[in-house]
């Protein structure tokens, strides 16, 4: 038996196994803006802001944070929810604990590409931004009508963007 | 003209982003009027690309790989950064802030940025051309250059998201959450700036490719808050926000069975109205929803 002051693990062992996933809660926290979350007290200033949580409850990024912390990775990584953040940062502005909402809906998506799963929407664009450097094509006759209104021309591809999006391997996380 | 901290006086490259030259020339060609007016030099850098916004959520390293990608072509051309769209001036704002604040990070941008023969050392500001109409330009110029006022016109600004925020990446260089640059700029017009419930509520824009009818109510709330208010136009400073409330107002009148018929100008617009500019001269025969009260009540047509 183990003698009385030995530390007690913080989570609950006695969750239905593979339910919770302690290290995901780390993983988070060791990523772009994740630190601060380990403050949230849970107030719920960034919901009562959101433009989304407003109009749609399946968003509600109080919950999203809870669910991180206990540990929730395949509830987390797998929903609808991560991809409707408007990125409009007002929860991170308002957060009187400093947590960075809005880039760890970022870190979550991009852990959620990492796991094979992208969103269609974002996934479209980026081959778009693949073949061409932006998201719209210039065709010869916006060329035309961008001379007439003596603006100037623009290139049609940016055969740099390639080149980054391969060293970056972003090919292979596009799936 | 910017002050790059040396005394030195640098361009401004004109960062346009993928939407507007696209979508929305007018802001463009308004832009490009009121800017040369004013004594605004602009150079164009033929190579700048995607800002990297689109490519944050999938892998926010490449997105900033290709901000830092275009703030090097800056730096190469000797110039500062004047965007007008609010996602490119925050995806370039973000990159350079976090640039300068991590060398480690800076020095492996740069081992990527060598595979395509640029490199970044620091120090190009990025701003959106409303701040600099607004910081630079300032009240005294673009009073004396205001010969038709717009009295009597009453205007809805909307400050795009990331026009300020995250707003320690953009040195918070006005309240994020009691914005004025806009209201202010649209009084110097002689307009006067409307005050009304959800002013700094995001337009929705963000989620349009994920769920469109979410994203149509977002922006539908802002449609119907100024038109009880009696707006005679929104003004706006973002290709994404008037793709909103412009392009897709039809639809949001459709889906919700209401009626609205907001004209929306981008600021730039207005402020050459107010110039003296002529409407077609300001691409104003773009705008998806015409602004015939508000140029009946300035005198035009």
């Amino acid at each position: 038996m183990a003698p009385p002051d030995t530390p007690q693990p913080v989570l609950d062992d006695t969750a239905p196994a593979g339910a919770i996933d302690r290290r995901f809660a780390l993983d988070v926290v060791s990523r772009a803006g994740g630190r601060q979350m380990l403050r949230c007290f849970a107030c719920g200033t960034c919901t009562a802001g959101c433009p989304v949580a407003e109009i749609d409850e399946r968003y509600n990024p109080r919950r999203i944070i809870r669910m991180v912390l206990t540990g929730l990775k395949d509830e987390v990584l797998q929903s609808e929810f991560i991809w409707l953040c408007a990125g409009c940062y007002t929860c991170q502005e308002r957060c009187p604990q400093g947590v960075h909402v809005a880039e760890v809906m970022r870190t979550l998506r991009n852990m959620a590409v990492e796991e094979g799963i992208v969103h269609p929407a974002f996934k479209a664009q980026a081959e778009l931004i693949r073949g061409m450097g932006r998201i719209y094509e210039i065709e010869d006759f916006d060329n035309k009508k961008r001379v007439r209104a003596g603006l100037p021309e623009l290139r049609k591809t940016v055969e740099d963007i390639k080149t980054l999006f391969e060293r970056q391997k972003v090919n292979e996380r596009l799936g | 003209m910017s002050d790059s901290g040396n005394g030195n006086k640098r361009p401004y490259a004109l960062y346009l982003g993928c939407t507007i030259p696209a979508r929305v020339q007018h802001y463009e060609i308004a832009s490009r009027k009121v800017a040369k007016a004013l004594g605004i030099e602009f150079t164009d850098i033929n190579d700048f690309a995607c800002c990297g916004y689109p490519i944050a959520s999938l892998d926010a390293r490449t997105a900033r790989l290709l901000a830092a990608r275009n703030l090097a072509l800056a730096e190469k051309a000797g110039c500062d950064i004047c965007a007008l769209c609010t996602a490119c001036t925050g995806s370039l704002t973000e990159a350079a802030h976090e640039l300068s604040q991590n060398p480690d990070l800076l020095e492996s941008t740069n081992k990527d940025l060598a595979a395509v023969g640029l490199r970044y050392t620091g120090g190009v500001k990025v701003r959106h051309f409303v701040r600099i109409l607004w910081e630079e330009v300032g009240r005294q110029k673009i009073e004396a250059a205001v010969v038709r006022r717009l009295d009597g016109v009453v205007l809805a600004p909307h400050y795009g998201c990331h026009y300020l925020k995250p707003s320690e990446a953009h040195g918070e260089f006005e309240d994020c959450e009691a914005p004025h640059s806009l209201d202010d700029l649209i009084g110097w017009m002689g307009a006067r700036p409307l005050d009304y419930p959800g002013k700094l509520k995001c337009c929705g824009g963000g989620v349009l490719a994920v769920d469109e009818k979410l994203a149509l109510a977002i922006s539908r709330g802002k449609l119907r808050a100024i038109t009880q208010r009696g707006a005679d136009a929104i003004a706006l400073i973002c290709p994404f926000c008037n793709i909103m409330y412009d392009t897709n107002q039809k639809k949001i009148e459709t889906i919700f069975g209401a009626s609205y018929q907001m004209p929306v100008l981008f600021l730039p617009q207005a402020l050459g109205l107010a110039m003296g500019f002529e409407p077609r001269d300001l691409g104003v025969q773009m705008n998806r929803v015409p602004p015939r009260g508000l140029l009946d009540k300035i005198g035009l047509k």
